[in-house]
C-alpha cells in the first residue's frame, strides 16, 4: 500500500514538481470534470514540458508590452505609498476616507510566508485602516502547499478585509471585456480563499475577510485608475468543490495503472502512452486555459465533444461523430435509448439532402 | 445550436471540408466594400498599431502608427483613417431614391446605396467601437486639440459599430460570423473564430483535408486585432525601439519607420488576402430574397444618420439613458425575430430546422376549396379551406395560425390534424387573408391541388413598439429624467 503522496510522485518521475500559483489554481475550475488534468496537476507535473515532448506544444505567450503596461499601471496605483489607492478603495466602499498605514511584506529578508501570516492575523485583532503590499499566502493544494502573492491586502476598510487585484485592462465607461473580468475574478476568489483561511487559522472570523474583491483598472483610454467591486462567492464555490476533489486524489487514481509514469524525459510514444491511460474530458474552451489542450484535441478527433458541448447536446449526447452519421445514414441499430435521436437525425439527414438537392 | 446544424458539422467532419447551411447568401454584399484589417498594441486599451484598409483587393493601403503610445501619432492615424472612411461614405451620399410611405399617399428620399464595412472577425468590430468611443468626444479646441473630422470620425465609426448589432444587418460585417452563417466547419465555433483555419475549411488547398489545411492555418499571423506575442516580442519590441531611437534625423527615422512598416504588412497581408476570398466566396452564393430589403433598412438608417451628423446633432451618448435603451432593445428584439423569419423564408435549408422542431412543415395540397363561405357570423366572408398531407413531424394543434414563405401575406389557421395510417399527417388549413376583396378569391392566391408547399408558425409580422414615455419624463424607477449630455472627455 503506498500513500497518495507517493503515487503522485512516482507519476511525476524524477523532475521537482510545479509549483501552483492564483493562476494556475484558477484554471482547475476551467474544466472540473477532467481527471487527466486534475491528476497531473495534483502530481505537479510540468504540462508544458511534456506537451512539447509529444509534439503539440503549447501556445500561451505574453507580449513584452502586455507585461510593461501591467507592471507600469500596477507602479503607478501604488505610489506613494498607495495614497490614491487608499482615497480610491475608501470611495468605492462608500466609507470617509481614513489614515492607514502602508506596510511592504516584500521588503526586508527572512521568511515572507511567516512574515505575512503574522502581520495579517495582528491586523485582524487591531483597528486600524492599514494596506499590505506584495503579502504571501499560502493554499494547500492537493497536499501540495501552494504561495500566493496577491496584489494587495487592504485592513479594515468599512470594518473588513478586501482582496484588492491591479489589472491593466480598460474599464470603459463602466464596462469591461468579460472573460477578462471573469479570469480576474476566479484569481481573487482564490486569494479569499487563502486569506479565510489565514484567519481562521488565528481564530478569527473568516467573514471578516469580504467575498467582494477590489479590482483596479485603468478608467477608458487613460492612466488613471478606477476601482469595481466584484462579487467572487460563486468563484469560490467552484474553487472550493475543485480542491476537495484534488484533495480526494486517491479516488482518480485507484483507477490508474500503478507503474503510471509521466517523466518529460522519456520517449514521446511512452508518454501519449502514459497519458492515454489518465481520462481527458476535452472541450474547445481546453485551448485557453490549459497546456495540454493541442494533444487531447487530437486525440478527440471523431468525437462530437470536439466540436463543442452544444454541437454534442444537440446530437442528443451521442459521443462518437462515427454513430451520428451510421444513425443518420440508418445504417446502424440505435441502442434502445437512442431510438428518438436517431430517428431526429434520419429526418436530419434526409431534410438536409432535400434542400441541398433543390 | 440547431440539431441541422450540428449534424452538418459531424458531416464536415466526416467530409474533410466545410458543409453548407444555407442555399441563398442572406447578407447584402456592397460593390465595393470597405475592407479594413486593424492591428494594435497589447496591453493597451484599444491603440491603434497597424491597418490595411481599401476597397480594390490589388491596392491596400497601409497605416501604421511607429509608437502606439504617443498621442500625435495616434492623431495622425486617426486623420488618416478618416481620410479612408469619410469618403467612402460620401461616395454613396451622391444618388438619393424615392420611397413611397403612408400606403402610397407620401414619399419620401434616401440614399440609394448605403456603405459596406468588412472586418475579420467580432473582436475588429469591437476595436472600431472603441476607436469610435475616443474619438468621437475629442476636443477641437484647448490643449489637446484635434482636427474636427477626428470627432467626425468617431461618431461614423460609433454608428457602423452600433448597426453591427442590428440582426440582418449588412453595414458593417465580422467576415467570421458572415462565413458562420453559411457553412459549418468540422471545428468548433471557438476555432472557427480565427479567420484562417475557418476558411481552411470552408475551401481548403486541393487535395488537403479541411482538418489538416486548419490545423496548419493556426500557425498563420492571428486576423487581429490582437497581436501574435511572439511577434511581438521577438520583431515588433526592437523595431519600435529602434524608431524611438532614430531621434530627430529623418532619413534614420524613416528607415526605421520602413523596417516597422515591412513587418506589419507582413502580418496583415495573409489576413488581406482571405478577407477578399472570403468575400468571393460569398459572392458566388445567390442572394437571398429578402436581403435586399434589410439592405433598404441599412439605406434608411444611413441616410438618417448622415441627416443627423448634418443637422449638427450631438455624438452618441457614452451610455443610452433608460427610454433610449429600451426603445432600440425593442427594435434589436424586432429586427432579431424578423431576420430569422426572412432566413427561413427565403432558404429551404434554414426552414428545414424549422421542420425538424414540428414549427414547420412541408406536404401537398390534396384538396382545395377556393369558394368556401363562412356565414356563420353577421356577414359571410371568404374563408377558402386546403387539405395539406406532410410527411414531416408535425407537432402543430389545431387554431395554430400558420403561413407560407410563397404567400408571406396571406395567413392560415390549423383546423384538423390527422394521422395516417402511413405516418403521414393531414392538415386541413383555412385561409383567412391575402385573397383580396369580395367573395371571390383573387387569382392565384389559393392554393391548387398537387401545389407542393411550406406552411410554418414563423411570422414577419409588425410588432408594435411598447409605448415609452418622453426622456424627461423617465420615471424614477429607471432613474428618472437623465441629465443633460454629459461634457465631453
Amino acid at each position: 500500500m503506498t500513500t497518495t503522496e507517493e503515487r503522485l510522485a512516482r507519476i511525476r518521475g524524477p523532475v521537482p514538481a510545479q509549483r501552483h500559483n492564483a493562476r494556475t489554481i484558477a484554471a482547475l475550475t476551467g474544466n472540473p470534470g477532467c481527471t487527466r488534468r486534475a491528476v497531473l496537476d495534483g502530481a505537479g507535473i510540468d504540462k508544458t514540458a511534456i506537451a512539447e515532448r509529444i509534439g503539440f506544444p503549447a501556445r500561451f505567450g505574453q507580449s513584452r508590452f502586455a507585461i510593461t503596461r501591467g507592471n507600469a499601471f500596477e507602479a503607478r496605483v501604488k505610489a506613494d505609498d498607495g495614497a490614491e489607492l487608499l482615497r480610491l478603495l475608501a470611495e468605492r466602499l462608500g466609507v470617509p476616507a481614513p489614515q492607514a498605514t502602508y506596510t511592504d511584506l516584500g521588503a526586508g529578508d527572512g521568511d515572507r510566508v511567516a512574515r505575512s501570516a503574522d502581520v495579517l492575523q495582528n491586523a485582524a485583532a487591531g483597528d486600524d485602516a492599514a494596506l499590505f503590499d506584495h503579502p504571501l499566502l499560502t493554499l494547500d493544494v492537493a497536499g501540495q502547499r501552494v504561495r500566493l502573492e496577491p496584489d494587495l491586502v487592504a485592513a479594515r476598510l468599512g470594518g473588513r478585509f478586501h482582496v484588492v487585484e491591479i489589472k491593466s485592462f480598460p474599464v470603459i465607461d463602466g464596462g469591461a471585456d468579460a472573460a477578462k473580468v471573469s479570469a480576474a475574478a476566479v484569481q481573487s476568489a482564490v486569494y479569499v480563499l487563502a486569506m479565510r483561511q489565514l484567519l481562521a487559522a488565528a481564530g478569527h472570523d473568516p467573514e471578516t475577510v469580504s467575498h467582494e474583491v477590489v479590482l483596479i483598472c485603468p478608467r477608458d483610454f487613460s492612466n488613471q485608475p478606477v476601482a469595481s467591486l466584484v462579487d467572487v462567492r460563486r468563484q469560490m464555490l467552484a474553487l472550493r468543490r475543485q480542491l476537495d476533489r484534488m484533495a480526494r486524489l486517491d479516488d482518480l487514481l485507484t483507477g490508474l495503472p500503478a507503474q503510471l509514469c509521466l517523466d518529460p524525459s522519456d520517449p514521446p510514444e511512452t508518454l501519449r502512452a502514459a497519458l492515454a491511460q489518465t481520462e481527458a474530458r476535452y472541450a474547445p474552451d481546453c485551448l485557453a486555459t490549459c497546456e495540454l489542450a493541442f494533444h487531447c484535441r487530437n486525440e478527440a478527433h471523431g468525437q462530437t465533444s470536439a466540436l463543442g458541448r452544444t454541437v454534442r447536446e444537440a446530437l442528443g449526447g451521442i459521443d462518437s461523430a462515427g454513430t451520428v452519421l451510421a444513425l443518420a445514414a440508418g445504417e446502424a441499430t440505435p441502442e434502445p435509448e437512442q431510438t428518438e435521436v436517431a430517428r431526429l437525425l434520419r429526418t436530419a439527414a434526409e431534410l438536409r439532402a432535400e434542400a441541398l438537392s433543390s | 445550436m440547431s440539431m441541422l446544424r450540428a449534424l452538418a458539422r459531424v458531416q464536415a467532419l466526416a467530409a474533410g471540408r466545410a458543409q453548407p447551411i444555407a442555399t441563398v447568401r442572406h447578407l447584402h454584399l456592397a460593390d465595393p466594400p470597405l475592407v479594413l484589417v486593424p492591428l494594435t498594441l497589447a496591453g493597451e486599451a484599444n491603440a491603434p498599431l497597424a491597418l490595411l484598409a481599401g476597397t480594390d483587393p490589388a491596392t491596400p493601403r497601409l497605416l501604421v502608427v511607429p509608437q502606439p503610445r504617443n498621442r500625435d501619432l495616434r492623431t495622425a492615424f486617426h486623420l488618416e483613417l478618416a481620410e479612408i472612411l469619410l469618403p467612402y461614405l460620401e461616395a454613396h451620399r451622391s444618388v438619393s431614391e424615392a420611397v413611397a410611405t403612408d400606403r402610397g399617399r407620401d414619399v419620401r428620399h434616401r440614399y440609394a446605396d448605403a456603405p459596406q464595412i468588412l472586418l475579420p472577425n467580432s473582436a475588429g468590430i469591437t476595436f472600431l467601437r472603441l476607436l469610435g468611443r475616443a474619438t468621437r468626444f475629442a476636443e477641437t479646441e484647448g490643449e489637446y486639440a484635434v482636427p474636427a473630422v477626428v470627432p467626425l470620425l468617431g461618431r461614423w465609426l460609433t454608428f457602423l459599430a452600433e448597426r453591427a448589432e442590428h440582426p440582418g444587418s449588412a453595414l458593417t460585417v465580422a467576415l467570421t460570423e458572415a462565413l458562420g452563417l453559411h457553412w459549418a466547419t468540422g471545428q468548433s465555433n471557438v476555432e472557427d473564430q480565427h479567420l484562417p483555419a475557418l476558411l481552411a475549411w470552408i475551401d481548403p488547398p486541393a487535395g488537403t483535408p479541411g482538418d489538416v489545411a486548419a490545423r496548419a492555418a493556426e500557425f498563420a499571423p492571428p486576423a487581429g486585432p490582437a497581436t501574435d506575442p511572439e511577434f511581438d516580442n521577438e520583431v515588433l519590441a526592437p523595431l519600435i525601439t529602434a524608431y524611438e531611437e532614430a531621434g530627430e534625423d529623418p532619413q534614420t527615422r524613416q528607415e526605421a519607420y520602413d523596417r516597422l512598416a515591412v513587418a506589419l504588412r507582413g502580418q496583415l497581408a495573409g489576413t488581406w488576402e482571405l478577407m477578399w476570398r472570403g468575400v468571393a466566396l460569398l459572392r458566388a452564393l445567390p442572394e437571398g430574397a429578402r436581403a435586399p430589403g434589410r439592405w433598404d433598412g441599412d439605406k434608411d438608417a444611413f441616410t438618417a444618420y448622415a441627416e443627423h451628423v448634418d443637422e449638427g446633432g450631438a455624438p452618441q451618448p457614452r451610455r443610452d439613458g433608460a427610454v433610449a435603451a429600451a426603445g432600440r432593445l425593442h427594435r434589436l428584439e424586432r429586427a432579431l425575430q424578423s431576420y430569422a423569419v426572412q432566413r427561413a423564408y427565403d432558404d429551404p435549408l434554414v426552414l428545414a430546422e424549422y421542420r425538424l422542431a414540428g414549427e414547420a412543415f412541408a406536404g401537398e395540397v390534396t384538396m382545395a376549396d377556393p369558394a368556401r363561405i363562412d356565414d356563420t357570423g353577421k356577414r359571410p366572408v371568404l374563408r377558402p379551406r386546403i387539405m395539406v398531407v406532410t410527411a414531416d413531424a408535425v407537432t402543430l394543434q389545431p387554431g395554430a395560425k400558420v403561413q407560407s414563405p410563397v404567400r408571406p401575406a396571406q395567413s392560415a389557421k390549423v383546423v384538423f390534424v390527422t394521422r395516417l395510417d402511413d405516418g403521414r399527417t393531414q392538415l386541413v388549413l383555412e385561409l383567412v387573408s391575402g385573397m383580396g376583396r369580395g367573395l371571390t378569391a383573387a387569382p392565384g392566391s389559393v392554393p391548387q391541388v398537387g401545389e407542393r408547399l411550406t406552411y410554418t408558425t414563423l411570422s414577419d409580422a409588425y410588432l408594435p413598439s411598447p409605448a415609452l414615455p418622453e426622456p424627461d419624463r423617465t420615471p424614477w424607477t429607471h432613474g428618472g429624467p437623465p441629465p443633460d449630455r454629459e461634457p465631453a472627455g
